[in-house]
């Protein structure tokens, strides 16, 4: 934006930074938290660094709520997830981009739609439908119903139009099919593309709520974000329990973040695109 | 493709589009028409449903508790868009310039959108606690009397907002970026000829060729905020006194405590309905702010 004065470089930083600090400050004062003693909890002024720094809400959690079947059921059932989504809006983006059929377009619109309705008006129906199936109260509610994902159809069409097609036409001239034109041309092409979906995909499931809410009873079957809303309702107080808990469930997101950055960023700036 | 007919191509179309196709019918699309006819019944899932076409609508529209419902939605609405929109468009503005560590930062207010909303709502109702929290320490510090935030029906919904608001900018700011980094530089080159200032490039050129960015930002953040919900679930549960009832907290509540699923059904069409015509209202209304480029 042509030149800028140096003062002025620094009262940008400086506002960034300050409002950057109101970002991060929540996250360091739930870590502070979970660390510091119920005695010390609400004493002022507030200590930053706990005085003394104190495991004893990490103990608890671990004796007295099933905190290890949390995290593995959000792992569990976040892996699943991702993995038929990514695998099925794949294979219908292939279908959409490389196989010709009658309604193809009809069809991608249906997906599209979807896409618009929020989640919210079929809550109920789906709750019911869900309860003749037999699947309330289980890992199956929590994976089937999520299997398919417009979003990742509608992303991985793009990424799979946007590629090359010498490289597929010659793998057909050799006699390869569609099958194996997806598998070992298509789908390693688009690694950012299938990364980004992923990314999302995982976040969505790990960081769900109202569907486990609303389907999910025994605390056996929790995952994460349930336990944690069904702990700071039991322990109402017990702050330094809640956020140990909060704490633990932040880490593997933070993880996936970090290390998949690139994607995240990516992904919202291409559904922005399309605005 | 010489192979790819009859049956043969049948198959490979079904085996491709079906693992999709069939969760999107079974899960998605059945569950949203079959809904309108579940808003027509008396059902509470124990006995059999029974018809009362248009009933359940005429009793939504004219409950008192919906009208607070969606009153209260609209209030927070109010309160959270041009915040989270306003705070992400200078965000993104400064941001987008060269600045040292500009990736670091970006991260940084991106970290609350990955934070699952449990965590986030826990974590605000911990630092606006009226007793021990941080923020009204910070407040007391420059000699300001904190109110009790969630625990008072006059600033419980404040709390819920600073909360979204905080979770929500680093979101909007992405999309501002991709919209800011789509303005071509040779507009403020010549900008820069005509001996603009930094303001008025700011005002003249990037405010203009951002209105499109801020209108997809801004039908996301409005969808979003008509189905506020879990923030108010973990925060507040409604209350005090009924100060933060949103109408998807009274669809769960009627549907899964009360076991009125026709009610339920009906409530989720009305706030769609109402979703469906501000968002048709706002592109309608584009024409007059948003410009685009060519």
């Amino acid at each position: 934006m042509g030149t800028e004065s140096k003062a002025a470089v620094w009262t940008r930083t400086i506002v960034i930074a300050a409002g950057g600090l109101v970002f991060l400050f929540p996250f360091v004062w739930m870590v502070s938290t979970s660390l510091t003693t119920a005695g010390e909890l609400f004493k002022l002024p507030p200590q930053l660094i706990p005085n003394p720094v104190d495991g004893a809400a990490y103990e608890r959690l671990f004796t007295e709520v099933p905190i290890v079947r949390w995290v593995l059921n959000s792992v569990g059932v976040s892996l699943a997830v991702t993995f038929l989504q990514v695998l099925s809006s794949a294979m219908a983006a292939y279908a959409f981009t490389r196989l010709t059929f009658r309604g193809r377009n009809a069809i991608f619109v249906l997906f599209l739609a979807t896409l618009m309705v929020p989640f919210q008006v079929m809550v109920v129906p789906l709750f019911i439908e869900l309860r003749y199936m037999g699947m309330l109260d289980s890992y199956w509610g929590l994976i089937i119903p999520e299997m398919a994902m417009p979003f990742g159809v509608f992303l991985l069409r793009q990424a799979f139009l946007g590629l090359p097609r010498e490289l597929e036409e010659a793998a057909f001239m050799d006699g390869a099919g569609h099958i194996r034109n997806f598998f070992t041309l298509v789908l390693p092409l688009s690694k950012p593309a299938i990364a980004t979906v992923a990314v999302f995909s995982f976040m969505g499931s790990w960081n769900n709520f109202l569907w486990p809410l609303i389907i999910i009873n025994s605390p056996d079957l929790m995952t994460l974000p349930l336990g944690l809303s069904s702990l700071s309702s039991r322990f109402v107080t017990d702050w330094n329990l809640v956020l140990a808990g909060a704490t633990i469930s932040v880490l593997p997101i933070v993880a996936v973040f970090l290390f998949a950055q690139r994607y995240v960023l990516q992904g919202v700036a291409m559904s922005g695109l399309k605005g | 493709m010489v192979g790819d007919r009859g049956w043969k191509k049948v198959g490979l179309v079904a085996l491709f589009l079906l693992p999709a196709l069939i969760p999107l019918l079974v899960f998605r699309i059945f569950p949203m028409l079959a809904s309108l006819w579940v808003s027509m019944t008396k059902w509470n899932l124990l006995r059999p449903p029974e018809y009362l076409g248009i009933e359940n609508y005429v009793e939504v529209l004219t409950d008192a508790k919906f009208h607070k419902a969606l009153l209260n939605t609209l209030y927070y609405m109010v309160g959270y868009l041009p915040l989270v929109l306003v705070g992400a468009i200078a965000i993104a503005v400064l941001l987008n310039s060269k600045l040292k560590g500009a990736t670091f930062f970006r991260g940084i207010y991106f970290l609350p959108v990955v934070t699952s909303w449990v965590v986030v709502a826990l974590l605000w109702k911990w630092l606006l606690s009226p007793q021990g929290g941080m923020v009204n320490y910070v407040l007391g510090l420059v000699g300001i009397d904190g109110p009790g935030w969630w625990t008072d029906p006059n600033w419980a919904m404040p709390s819920i907002i600073i909360a979204s608001v905080w979770k929500d900018l680093g979101f909007n700011m992405l999309i501002l970026l991709a919209g800011l980094q789509s303005i071509p530089d040779h507009l403020y080159e010549a900008a820069t000829i005509d001996g603009a200032t930094r303001w008025e490039k700011l005002r003249y050129v990037t405010l203009p060729l951002l209105t499109p960015s801020i209108l997809f930002a801004m039908i996301l953040a409005m969808i979003g905020a008509f189905q506020v919900f879990d923030q108010v679930w973990v925060m507040t549960e409604g209350g005090p006194a009924g100060a933060t009832t949103v109408v998807m907290e009274q669809v769960v509540k009627n549907a899964f405590k009360y076991g009125l699923m026709g009610e339920a059904s009906a409530m989720s069409w009305v706030l769609f309905a109402i979703i469906l015509l501000f968002t048709v209202f706002q592109l309608r209304f584009q024409k007059r702010w948003v410009h685009y480029g060519d």
